[in-house]
Parts: C-alpha cells; sequence; structure tokens
C-alpha cells in the first residue's frame, strides 16, 4: 500500500504506523455535563466500516507527521491523504 | 584539568569491502531547528543567512561551513565541522533567539560516510530510498535494519552519509558491513 504524503509525495505504508480512527481527533470536553457519556464512546466506541474509513497515519519513519488518510477498508484504495493538524484545526482547534 | 579525548560513537576504523568504502565521520557537529508557531519567516531568515537558502522539502543545502537538510516541516539538521563548531547549537540559539527551538544533536547520531562505484547496489539492498533517482542534495528518512536513519545523497556521485542512532552505532555498522560484503 503507497500513501501518498501531502508533503513528500508517494511513500511505501510501511514507513507508517496506523493510529486508530480520525475521530480520535474530536476529543470531548471533560466540561460538559454528559463528558463521562461522551468519553465512554470516544474512549471505547468504534465503527468498523467495510468501506470508506478515516484513519490516523502516523509517519513514524518518515518526517513524523500525522495524516488523515481516507481509506477503502476493503479496497485499500486511498482517496485523499490530509495533515492531521490541518484536519484539526480546520475543525477550530488552536493545535 | 584531564587530557581527555574525545571519543567517536564507535571508533572503528575505515573499512574497504570491493569497492565500497564505509568510514565513521566524528568529525561532524550536529543540531536540529524547529521553527516556533508564527516565527518560521524570522526563521527562514535566519536560516538563509547562515546557509545561503533554506532547505527545501527532502533537500540539503551542502554550504560550507554549516550546511542543513530539511528533517519535517518548519525543521531542519544543520551540520558544522566539530573543530570549529562543537557549540553549533549555542552559536545557532544566539542567532534564532525566540524563532526557534534549537537541540544539540551531536550526541544522538552517528555518521557514516559511505563512497565508491557499487554504493548505489549496497544501498538498494538496505533500505527503500530510490537511490538512482536522488540528485546531490537530496535526503531521505528511511529506516535501515529497522533504525530510523537520514541518507543524504552528497555531492560526489558515489557518495551518500547516512545519520543514524549513535546510541545503535554498532548495529547499524554491521548491517552496512553486511550490504557492502553482499555486493561486493
Amino acid at each position: 500500500m503507497i500513501i501518498d504524503h501531502p508533503l513528500l509525495g508517494p511513500r511505501d505504508s510501511a514507513e507508517f504506523t496506523y493510529m486508530g480512527d480520525a475521530r480520535l481527533i474530536e476529543r470531548p470536553s471533560p466540561d460538559s455535563p454528559d463528558a463521562a457519556a461522551a468519553f465512554y464512546d470516544y474512549a471505547y466506541l468504534r465503527d468498523n466500516p467495510a468501506g470508506w474509513h478515516r484513519e490516523l497515519w502516523f509517519h513514524e519513519a518518515g518526517d513524523r507527521s500525522w495524516l488523515v488518510v481516507t481509506r477503502n477498508t476493503v479496497t485499500h484504495e486511498i482517496s485523499k491523504v490530509e495533515f492531521a493538524s490541518d484536519v484539526a484545526r480546520a475543525k477550530g482547534r488552536s493545535k | 584539568m584531564h587530557d581527555l579525548i574525545p571519543i567517536p560513537a564507535l571508533g572503528v576504523a575505515t573499512q574497504t569491502i570491493g569497492t565500497i568504502t564505509i568510514a565513521e565521520n566524528a568529525g561532524v557537529a550536529l543540531a536540529s531547528v524547529a521553527a516556533r508557531r508564527g516565527r518560521a519567516d524570522i526563521c527562514a531568515d535566519v536560516l538563509t543567512s547562515i546557509l545561503g537558502a533554506v532547505p527545501d522539502v527532502g533537500k540539503a543545502v551542502l554550504h560550507d561551513p554549516e550546511a542543513g537538510f530539511w528533517m519535517a516541516a518548519g525543521q531542519w539538521m544543520i551540520g558544522a565541522p566539530m573543530d570549529t563548531h562543537e557549540d553549533l547549537a549555542d552559536q545557532l540559539k544566539a542567532k534564532l533567539g525566540d524563532a526557534a527551538s534549537v537541540t544539540e544533536q551531536s550526541g544522538g547520531w552517528v555518521v557514516f560516510d559511505i563512497t565508491g562505484a557499487a554504493m548505489p547496489d549496497m544501498c538498494e539492498i538496505l533500505c527503500n530510498a530510490p537511490i538512482r533517482r536522488m540528485a546531490a542534495g537530496d535526503v531521505q528518512r528511511t529506516m535501515i535494519h529497522q533504525l530510523g536513519c537520514f541518507v543524504i545523497r552528497r555531492a560526489a556521485d558515489d557518495h551518500i552519509r547516512i545519520l543514524g542512532p549513535r546510541a545503535s552505532a554498532g548495529s547499524l555498522h554491521h548491517a552496512l558491513i553486511t550490504a557492502a560484503t553482499a555486493v561486493a
């Protein structure tokens, strides 16, 4: 599998480490009234789609960037690769 | 004061196997520069004044006495001769101030220079860097022998410099010798 890194171009997936569902970026607020339930969802519940999935990948043997990779879990086709920092900032996060 | 002799990471003698020469280079001082948020412009100006240019993605600026290469977005590794720049990190920090975080890296890396006609053959069995497509000044971080290393294609066509983790210098040297022997 080849991941098309936004800066470095196509790189072998062996250089990357899979770090889980990209929804991990959306950490719930610990101050909200339903924080306990929200954190239960955040920590333990995952979708397991047969099809398109947004995933976090860490370029461990490269520039150490975190990426959000949109990958089809059935065909391993990758349709989109973004920096996780850009995705988080687009959601209003400062870092 | 004791009359202390600096100790390299390995201290192994230069070896020539077939056409390939593998030499540990203890003469490189290293420091990393990471631009702080919002200060990238200042950082770029200072790096340009030191190196002549800011190393682009996947590239090195081979400049004397200081040279540098791109490590990640907003991060660069700067190298210079140990004899004159042993305090490279302090020198860079004095110039960069609050624009960047500077970390001494000489104690973190071992540097090997590999030269010889069969260098590309050796490199191909060591790592997945596309060595024959790399031009002078191209840099790639890659895995060699399960170790994260930088492979720098130097000015001479048959010369690569490999930076690997200093604590695993022995393992990396073993991998280099094995690969050189395989293609000799």
